[in-house]
């Protein structure tokens, strides 16, 4: 199971103020303990001043700094919230025509005492896992694990909940000669006529189809600081405005946050976070979810098969603006 | 002095000569590099007569290849895009739209409609590459559904001819959506057993690729042309390091068992002609009915 890692705790820039007030507190505390002075007063002060700026802060974030809270290095994984917010994870591997496809993970758990098939995109968390994992960028043998696994959930009338977090789908020469857009495309079509409920989450980055490919569920919801784009806002940079500077210009234009995507129509819910990010406190975060999710499984558990997919299959096809005849 | 009067008269008489010869009767073959007559080359569908080089080739000559001489009606046609995200980089959404309708003449990359193939209704949707990389927005998605419905309703066999750089970054998330709506839409065509083609020219890449491009009952290729999901300019930067001649094309897809055959286009229509004649004709065994829940095309 995934343990969070303690190493190098990084904070963001405009994490940092906030940083500097709390590891204050925590200096005034240790005074306290050690010398025997009485520091509450101060502590509540500051206790006050980085709520404050904490809400500040957050109530105000741009499409960037949401972007780079979605890559947050702290950020919780897949594999953190099956740990938080299930029982009974039991790990399947392989695609069973060439490899594993480790940066997703999927398996049977129980959810509030349901079982489901859950399915994420996992990156890692030390150097070595990040390798292993690919950063979670996904090969096609990584997507044929996924619909395998849909498949034997819709086998056994179990439901389906994806997690979506990657960069996108890996643009490697094996990837391609595996056919990575086959297996993209095979998911698509599957997916939106997959005879059991289907929920995608996006919990970090939305990186395009490599994200989309786990991502045609009955409800689609996001994070409230995930991203969900069809381009990263440096790649968008990189081809329409021919300069990586423009990223933040890049972001605010591809309207990607969670925010965004609902305005458009895109996505039915955001699932709130712990004021400073998911990664302030992964449990909480977990238990809200946790909530979110049963809920939505409660009313497309009534639902018949061919009324989920029926749902599914409408939801979708309207999506889009254009006018005209 | 009288010298440089001279000779500047003749040179400005050819200069006046060479305006008059319209523009672009004569063109460079990108392939074999000999100069072509232009209408002898538009007859010929854009294929080089003296190489056989695959010229790009707009979506209503790909309508005009595929299809029966004056039997294709248009569908959608003035099916056009908005501009959701009020999209702004070096230049507006807006003017872009205006600016690749006036180049082609199409309200959005795709022309869709009913033809007859060999006296065969079809369905038939090409994509156009020179409007905006023929990428795909909620017009191309719209029309390629619409297609699709069309053709599950009426049992007339789809054929989609893709050519696009992928998904339409100025429609941000909802171009990105479009790759599963074609796709779901396709779905429902496979249920009802209606046969699907899909022609790839060059280049097909990204989010078209990854979604009903990839999705044929049959994939036909043209010869070499770029058919992949990351292109490889991209590749490169993330593996750092060039790639094999011939990577991405379609006889490597060919070789990797991606597409079902590598077809010259001038050959392509019969070539389809002859598939339909296998797909469509009558039943040579039991056939489930449509509604049997258990099996699924």
């Amino acid at each position: 199971m995934a343990k969070r890692g303690t190493g190098t705790l990084t904070n963001l820039d405009f994490e940092e103020p906030i940083a500097e007030i709390e590891s204050k507190i925590g200096e005034l505390r240790e005074l306290s303990r050690r010398d025997g002075i009485d520091t509450t007063k101060e502590i509540r002060q500051l206790h006050k001043k980085v709520n404050k700026l904490r809400r500040e802060t957050f109530s105000k974030l741009t499409p960037w700094q949401r972007a780079r809270l979605a890559r947050h290095p702290l950020r919780p994984y897949t594999l953190d919230y099956v740990c938080y917010m299930t029982e009974d994870f039991i790990e399947q591997h392989g695609d069973r025509c060439f490899a594993d496809g480790v940066s997703i993970v999927g398996g049977f758990c129980r959810l509030d005492g349901r079982t489901v098939m859950l399915i994420g995109q996992q990156k890692g968390r030390t150097t070595k896992e990040k390798i292993e994992r690919n950063f979670g960028m996904t090969h096609p043998e990584g997507y044929r694990k996924a619909l395998r696994l849909m498949k034997l959930a819709e086998k056994f009338g179990r439901p389906v909940i994806t997690m979506m977090d990657t960069p996108g789908a890996y643009p490697g020469v094996g990837a391609e000669e595996r056919g990575q857009s086959e297996a993209i495309a095979r998911n698509l079509m599957e997916m939106s006529r997959l005879e059991v409920p289907v929920i995608s989450v996006v919990i970090g980055e939305g990186g395009s189809g490599g994200a989309l490919a786990l991502g045609v569920g009955n409800r689609v919801m996001m994070m409230e600081n995930a991203i969900y784009s069809v381009i990263s806002p440096e790649g968008c940079a990189a081809i329409l405005w021919k300069s990586v500077d423009k990223i933040e210009e890049a972001a605010e234009a591809l309207r990607l946050t969670a925010k965004d995507l609902l305005t458009l129509g895109v996505i039915d819910e955001i699932v709130k976070e712990p004021t400073g990010g998911a990664h302030k406190n992964p449990k909480i975060a977990a238990s809200i979810l946790r909530r979110v999710l049963r809920r939505n499984l409660d009313e497309l558990c009534k639902l018949k098969p061919d009324e989920l997919v029926a749902q599914r299959r409408a939801k979708f096809r309207s999506i889009g603006e254009f006018f005209g005849y | 002095m009288s010298w440089f009067t001279k000779v500047k008269k003749p040179l400005a008489a050819i200069s006046l000569r060479k305006k008059r010869i319209p523009e672009g009767v004569w063109v460079k073959c990108d392939g074999c590099k000999e100069i072509i007559y232009t209408p002898e080359l538009e007859r010929n569908f854009r294929v080089c007569l003296k190489c056989g080089f695959h010229h790009r080739l707009p979506a209503r000559g790909r309508v005009a290849l595929l299809t029966d001489s004056g039997t294709f009606e248009e569908r959608d046609r003035h099916l056009h895009p908005g501009d959701p995200l009020r999209f702004k980089d070096s230049k507006r959404y807006r003017d872009r739209i205006a600016d690749a309708q006036k180049k082609t003449g199409n309200e959005d990359a795709i022309v869709a409609g009913t033809a007859l193939l060999d006296g065969r209704p079809v369905e038939v949707a090409a994509l156009d590459f020179d409007y905006m990389g023929g990428s795909m927005g909620s017009v191309v998605g719209e029309k390629i559904t619409r297609a699709a419905d069309r053709a599950r309703l009426s049992r007339r066999p789809l054929i989609v001819a893709s050519c696009s750089g992928g998904a339409r970054m100025q429609e941000g998330i909802l171009s990105l959506m479009q790759m599963a709506k074609t796709s779901a839409a396709l779905g429902e065509l496979a249920e009802a057993r209606v046969p699907y083609i899909s022609v790839l020219a060059d280049p097909t890449s990204g989010g078209v690729t990854a979604s009903f491009a990839m999705l044929g009952d049959v994939i036909m290729a043209e010869p070499d042309a770029l058919i992949c999901f990351a292109g490889p300019r991209v590749i490169e930067q993330t593996i750092g390091e060039k790639l094999p001649a011939g990577f991405q094309r379609s006889e490597f897809l060919l070789k990797h068992g991606f597409v079902d055959m590598v077809v010259p286009r001038l050959e392509m229509k019969k070539t389809i002609s002859k598939l339909l004649g296998h797909l469509c004709g009558a039943q040579a065994c039991a056939q489930p009915e449509n509604d049997a829940p258990a099996h699924r095309a």
